[in-house]
């Protein structure tokens, strides 16, 4: 994560100009057509089965690699992708990458803690975390939201729909 | 006749107190969160699938249905006030619907699109009712070569005739066709595509891939570009409709109504052409033509019509043929399949009640919507005004909850975690969603189709020709993708703006 002390780089791609991250997109379709053909290429063709378990991924593949060849061409010929406007979208800002970011960490930390200290915590966290990442300031209040959602939806789960979603620590608690 | 009493039967069934409950539950929260902004009716139904569970079939259905509808409405509530239509298809009723909120008739635009709206479902539904089972009777007869003709023509469809940029409409596809392949090939029982991970073999849920590429997504792509000052609000009171407003209301009602069933009753889905010809063709029509781009009623009441008769329309290919055209028929699929129940010309006579059921709840939500809708309207356009943090911060917890909740594994939150970057990358790049999801969930179903076709035919390919429907959509479908490439090398540039609009995002 960037200090808060480095002046904002204009990272942003000049108007003109190739868009690099459209070029890296029609490279990952290539390398994803050519892992899906390498997947494909080491199954086993079974008896009587004219198509086979290989066919199907062998044509997605090889569409995949000409897509991604046909979507370099049109980069380089000046294609630029129009990104989705939206209500609470501002294009005109550039792309915000650290409230990205702290999105993301809110977010794995959850993917890691949830089996350890269960829903009804790390649920509440998430809440809170993703409401700070997008620039809430109410941290006491965000986590008694938090919490009031996360417990409800595990007592919500627990009761009514007879699922009891991981405890954790919480164990004998809840 | 039999089509009548049949439906009276799921009316019995679907009108316990109960079921009327879950109905009026499933409503009342796909209004809920169909009304927060940046929440469409696919999105809307994919996160509150969890609901459903543990609940029977029939009652899971009934509160699907309720929330299938709330969802679509709750959308129209926000375009018509934000100006931000949710999805493609309410890009129409938000032009507008919006202006004539900003002349103070924001009670009238949202009565309109809710009357048209409960009007176009009624019917279409009934239409339902009676060209699905029509439509399994024939499709029963139909073999597989038929089968993977027609769904190669949902696929095409949707990619090049919906969306902009048919480049990128077919690499979402490939893309989801690539996903649907991940697990162990039914025929031959190997892992594809599941690089090592035991927890891939089952293959990925269409839920996880949908709530990841809408929900966490569409929150990511929010986070890097949020805008500071929230957009302006237009204060609504009841929503009602004077003499006039009913006078020219009903024309278009009936005539989106009549253009939008049939777009979603065939194959080649989504409720973008419908609302679009609905709008030209009302401008056309209109006596008060002048009004079109500053608020004329007629615009609002024709498209949302056409919107929600299209809407209806796509059960007909998902009853029948096991086909969903839309993201939110793809949802309803899944949640179908999570049952156990498999769509499709047998669905009828297997669980023919739960069809009926299905149907008569979806009249009953569409009643309770109206009623429900019109005095509540007020409320639901104070839900708008929800902090965003919390807004986007509540999305990202139900999605994990949703994702969390299926098996209790972490494995498919950081799954969840994988599409929402993908859908953020889609975001920015300009790939549509809808072919990447269609593809996920009907690739493997093609699979088995061409297997089996070919199967039979000893692995001669000529038998995918072998049938007469077949024949037949292949050659629709050149045409649908020919005539328009030797009409445009003839006529150049058009002169309608939006077409002209339409064809420069498409070069």
């Amino acid at each position: 994560m960037s200090t808060e002390t480095t002046p904002p780089r204009t990272d942003a791609p000049p108007d003109k100009g190739l868009d690099r991250g459209q070029l890296a997109v029609s490279g990952g379709l290539v390398v994803m057509g050519a892992y899906v053909l390498f997947d494909a290429a080491r199954l086993n063709v079974g008896f009587a089965d004219p198509v086979g378990p290989k066919f199907f991924p062998y044509c997605i593949g090889a569409v995949l690699i000409v897509l991604g060849v046909l979507l370099a061409v049109a980069t380089v010929r000046g294609d630029e992708p129009e990104a989705e406007g939206g209500e609470d979208v501002d294009l005109s800002q550039k792309t915000d990458w650290q409230t990205v970011l702290r999105l993301l960490g809110v977010f794995v930390a959850n993917i890691v803690l949830v089996d350890l200290l269960g829903w009804a915590i790390t649920g509440g966290l998430l809440f809170a975390g993703a409401a700070w990442a997008l620039g809430s300031r109410t941290i006491l209040r965000d986590l008694v939201v938090g919490a009031v959602l996360s417990v409800g939806s595990w007592y919500f789960f627990y009761v009514v729909l007879g699922i009891p979603l991981t405890p954790g620590i919480l164990d004998g608690v809840l | 006749m039999e089509t009548l009493s049949l439906l009276g039967g799921g009316f019995a069934e679907a009108l316990t107190p109960m079921n009327l409950l879950f109905a009026a539950i499933g409503v009342f929260l796909g209004t809920f969160v169909g009304v927060l902004p940046g929440i469409g009716p696919a999105m809307a139904v994919a996160l509150l699938l969890p609901v459903t569970y543990g609940l029977g079939p029939t009652q899971a259905f009934i509160m699907f249905a309720g929330i299938y509808y709330g969802g679509m409405y709750g959308g129209s509530t926000t375009s018509i006030l934000l100006n931000t239509p949710g999805e493609s298809s309410s890009v129409m009723t938000a032009i507008e619907g919006n202006k004539m909120a900003k002349a103070g008739r924001a009670s009238q635009a949202l009565a309109t699109a809710a009357i048209g709206s409960f009007i176009a479902g009624t019917i279409g539904t009934l239409l339902v009712a009676f060209a699905a089972p029509a439509l399994a009777g024939i499709a029963v007869k139909l073999g597989a070569p038929s089968y993977f003709a027609v769904m190669v023509m949902a696929m095409v469809l949707v990619t090049a005739v919906l969306g902009t940029s048919k480049l990128r409409g077919f690499i979402a596809l490939f893309v989801g066709l690539a996903i649907g392949i991940v697990g162990i090939d039914l025929s031959t029982a190997q892992p594809r595509l599941t690089f090592g991970l035991p927890l891939l073999a089952d293959g990925l849920d269409i839920v996880v891939v949908a709530v990841g590429i809408f929900a966490l997504g569409e929150t990511l792509w929010v986070a890097a570009h949020l805008r500071r000052v929230p957009a302006e609000i237009i204060p609504v009171g009841q929503p009602f409709m004077g003499k006039a407003d009913w006078k020219r209301s009903w024309g278009p009602w009936m005539r989106g109504t009549a253009l939008g069933f049939p777009f979603g009753a065939i194959p080649a889905g989504g409720a973008e052409t419908p609302t679009f010809l609905s709008y030209v063709l009302e401008r056309k029509l209109s006596k008060n033509s002048g009004e079109f781009g500053k608020g004329a009623i007629e615009g609002v009441a024709g498209p949302e019509a056409a919107n929600n008769a299209s809407a209806a329309g796509t059960f007909v290919p998902l009853l029948a043929l096991g086909l969903p055209v839309t993201a939110t028929a793809t949802i309803m699929l899944a949640a179908m399949q999570g049952y156990g129940i498999q769509p499709g010309p047998q669905l009828l006579s297997t669980n023919g009640d739960l069809v009926w059921t299905l149907l008569a709840s979806l009249l009953i939500g569409n009643f309770l919507l109206l009623v429900l809708n019109l005095p509540l309207a007020p409320v639901w356009a104070k839900l708008l005004q929800v902090p965003r943090p919390y807004l986007y911060a509540g999305i990202l917890f139900f999605a994990s909850l949703g994702a969390y909740s299926v098996n209790q594994q972490a494995f498919d939150i950081g799954l969840l975690l994988v599409f929402g970057l993908l859908g953020f990358a889609m975001r920015r790049f300009a790939i549509p969603v809808l072919p990447l999801i269609l593809g996920v969930i009907l690739g493997p179903l093609m699979e088995v189709k061409l297997r089996e076709a070919l199967q039979l035919s000893g692995g001669d390919a000529t038998a995918l020709v072998s049938e007469p429907l077949a024949i037949a959509v292949y050659v629709i479908l050149a045409l649908v993708l020919l005539v328009p490439l030797l009409m445009r090398g003839r006529s150049g540039a058009s002169d309608d703006p939006s077409d002209a609009e339409r064809e420069k995002i498409d070069a």
